[in-house]
């Protein structure tokens, strides 16, 4: 990845924009900051496909569109199946003359985490087995948020979801985030990534790789919903910073070249300070607080193995 | 591939079965994209033409899927872009691939898919009738259902004039008995040069996905704009029909086989007449010369085109005749009457003024064979029960345990 050239700040993006505004997200949703850097990252070359979602209902109402570049929807569960479509067709018509073979086209997938963890998880794992080059976007915002909040296999620990309310008896959702860079990246694809919207250029470098490898990427990005997680819409930065400074989320990637934490915290927040900014954990008492605190200390533990140096520091406050 | 045959086009005479018959016909329609995934009994096409591919007789990809439900999703998407795509399926594949199949038309993407067509689970069984096909009805596909190897490989040719049509842009489907036909090796004749193929289907422009002319495809449409899209399917469909039968004349014209959208045997003179669909009607054909020999005034029809359905060919084909028969491959649970071809002729037969007696009977269910016998016994049980035949519902013709007298 030596010869990547980087993004080092804002100026390093382009000026033009190709998502417009006027569409229809909440008021504070990040989801709209991350499309538009991904597209200032690729460019005008570039195709668009989006699977059933928050992003898709509210930025293509008929007959308005807020993509200045080409679009695709099909459905739910298959953009990736969709995207592998359209690569292996632009593939063929280049060899027959059709399209202009010199030119490379961005084919990106943009999905949620229902449409990635959950319904739209075969078809990813199709796609990434069969070695499309086609970098794929799930923007987490950890429920199923275009239906209202329901949980998906990306919401965490004890969350509060319209399905798994936090109750006498059940506390929210029971059971665990599920992995899904980790499993991605157990199909050996060239180059997978987590990144966070508050953290944009090195969200933009990791787009940038995902575009420049000769295969199937992966980015996955933390989307703090103000409407599920049930905070302030003027703190969705703020939020997604928290979440860093705990190392409730970790910056990662991996490439051929290994595995690399790229952004490291020299002493980590309680999770506390992540937890009660959002209603959504609102009524956790503090052992269940404690319990996520200690999901958090193993995964930093792990993760430092894994490196091999303390990348994320001890717990200072 | 000895013989040769001098029409326009030069043709030469090959040994297949259907699903290879379909294979060649995708190969000579020069297809970019390929994606399917094995059932059976369908799965010679994919095989076939991964062979083909691999030797080099055909520049496509091959997406080696992970199911129908992104076979399909995968063409939609290589459909967006430009690409002629073509898939194969049958039975289980085609209903898991039900919500695209409404999302491609929707789309008015041309794609083209043969169907071996196969009964479905529960119980599970691999072999031949219509229920998959029936089910999918209302899906917005251009179908049609091949008779013989020939029929399959002329129709994905003509499926793939029809749905490039700017006046339908509509997918199609090529529908036959699967094991009856995709397993049955026969005799037919396709181009020598199969240049003469790309003629007859040029490349027309579309709209597409193309950075340098962005369009949104797939957008969500509120009820103020959603009914008049969907109206627009209504018309294409309709067009449809006008465009299938030029593209018959087409057929005839560079390959020398002439097809309508309703076929007849021995039709003009009768008094009664048989309709069915599929490879059953070339066994109903023998059934008909055994029973002329009994002096009885019988004809046989084909339905080759089910959607769009051919109300004007069906009330001229029926014409004068005093007794319709309709032998469905398929059941429609709960309907007043079960055998869906059937009740969509007396629906056509009603609008166009025309009352025979109709009589509805279902056979060949989960593979059980129809054989002349079989046809005969319908056509005698048809005549002694005369107007009650109808009142009955559709009659399961061969099944234990059940008698209509």
């Amino acid at each position: 990845m030596s010869s990547t050239p980087s993004i080092r700040g804002v100026r390093d993006l382009q000026r033009e924009e190709f998502f417009a505004p006027g569409h229809g997200l909440c008021a504070g949703c990040t989801a709209g900051t991350i499309i538009r850097h991904l597209l200032k990252v690729s460019g005008r070359n570039t195709i668009i496909v989006n699977a059933t979602g928050c992003v898709e209902v509210s930025t293509t109402i008929y007959p308005y569109t807020s993509w200045k570049i080409p679009w695709l929807h099909v459905a739910f569960e298959n953009a990736a199946a969709a995207a592998s479509g359209v690569e292996a067709a632009l593939k063929a018509m280049a060899r027959k003359g059709l399209v202009d073979p010199e030119r490379r086209i961005n084919i990106i997938v943009l999905a949620g985490d229902g449409g990635t963890y959950d319904i739209g998880f075969q078809a990813l794992s199709g796609m990434l087995e069969r070695g499309h080059r086609v970098m794929y976007v799930l923007y987490d915002n950890e429920a199923y948020m275009n239906t209202g909040i329901q949980r998906s296999g990306s919401t965490p620990l004890h969350a509060w979801t319209t399905t798994t309310p936090i109750g006498r008896v059940l506390r929210g959702k029971m059971q665990f985030k599920k992995p899904i860079a980790d499993i991605v990246a157990a199909h050996r694809i060239p180059y997978v990534a987590t990144a966070n919207v508050a953290y944009p250029i090195d969200m933009d470098q990791k787009f940038l790789k995902g575009l420049q490898v000769d295969g199937p990427s992966f980015i996955h990005v933390l989307q703090p919903c103000p409407t599920g997680w049930r905070f302030d819409p003027r703190y969705g930065i703020k939020v997604g910073k928290l979440a860093v400074e705990t190392a409730m989320w970790i910056n990662w990637e991996m490439t051929v070249e290994g595995f690399k934490v790229t952004t490291r915290v020299p002493k980590r927040k309680h999770v506390r300070h992540y937890l009660t900014i959002q209603g959504r954990f609102k009524g956790l008492t503090d052992e269940e607080i404690e319990e996520i605190q200690r999901l958090v200390d193993n995964e930093v533990e792990r993760i430092n193995k894994m490196v091999g140096e303390e990348v994320i520091g001890p717990l200072a406050d | 591939m000895e013989s040769v045959l001098e029409t326009r086009v030069r043709q030469v005479r090959v040994f297949l079965n259907s699903n290879y018959a379909a294979a060649y016909a995708a190969r000579d329609a020069d297809v970019d994209v390929i994606a399917a995934y094995p059932i059976t009994p369908q799965t010679g096409v994919v095989e076939k033409l991964s062979e083909i591919i691999a030797n080099g007789e055909l520049d496509a990809e091959m997406i080696h899927v992970e199911s129908e439900h992104s076979a399909l999703s995968a063409i939609v998407g290589a459909s967006a872009v430009g690409a002629r795509v073509f898939t194969a399926t049958s039975s289980q594949g085609l209903e898991f691939m039900h919500e695209v199949l409404h999302i491609a038309s929707g789309m008015r993407l041309p794609l083209v898919m043969s169907v071996a067509t196969r009964a479905i689970s529960a119980p599970i069984n691999i072999w031949n009738d219509y229920s998959d096909l029936m089910n999918v009805r209302d899906s917005s596909w251009i179908t049609f259902i091949a008779s013989t190897a020939q029929e399959v490989y002329d129709s994905i040719i003509e499926a793939y004039m029809v749905s490039e049509d700017p006046r339908v842009l509509l997918p199609s489907i090529v529908a036959y008995d699967g094991f009856w036909m995709s397993h049955t090796y026969e005799p037919l004749y396709i181009p020598e040069d199969r240049g003469i193929v790309s003629k007859m289907l040029p490349r027309r422009p579309r709209y597409v996905l193309d950075p340098d002319n962005p369009i949104t495809m797939g957008s969500l449409v509120n009820p103020d704009w959603y009914y008049e899209i969907k109206y627009q399917q209504v018309e294409a469909m309709k067009e449809a029909c006008r465009v299938v039968r030029e593209a018959d004349v087409k057929i005839k014209e560079y390959l020398g086989r002439a097809y309508e959208p309703i076929e007849s045997y021995m039709a003009e003179d009768s008094e009664i007449l048989v309709l069915t669909y599929g490879g059953a009607y070339e066994t109903l054909q023998s059934a008909v010369d055994m029973l002329r020999s009994e002096g009885l005034r019988v004809g046989a029809l084909k339905l080759r085109l089910w959607r769009p359905f051919p109300v004007g060919d069906l009330k001229s084909k029926v014409g004068g005749a005093k007794t319709l028969i309709v032998v469905d491959r398929a059941i429609s649970y709960g309907a007043s009457i079960e055998g869906p071809v059937a009740l969509e002729v007396i629906a056509a037969l009603h609008r166009e003024g025309l009352h025979p007696t109709i009589s509805s009977f279902i056979a060949g269910i989960g593979g059980r064979p129809v054989s002349e016998e079989d046809f005969k016994g319908m056509v005698k049980k048809a005549l002694k029960l005369g107007d009650k035949a109808l009142k009955i519902g559709s009659i399961h013709w061969g099944v234990r345990g059940v008698s209509y007298e």
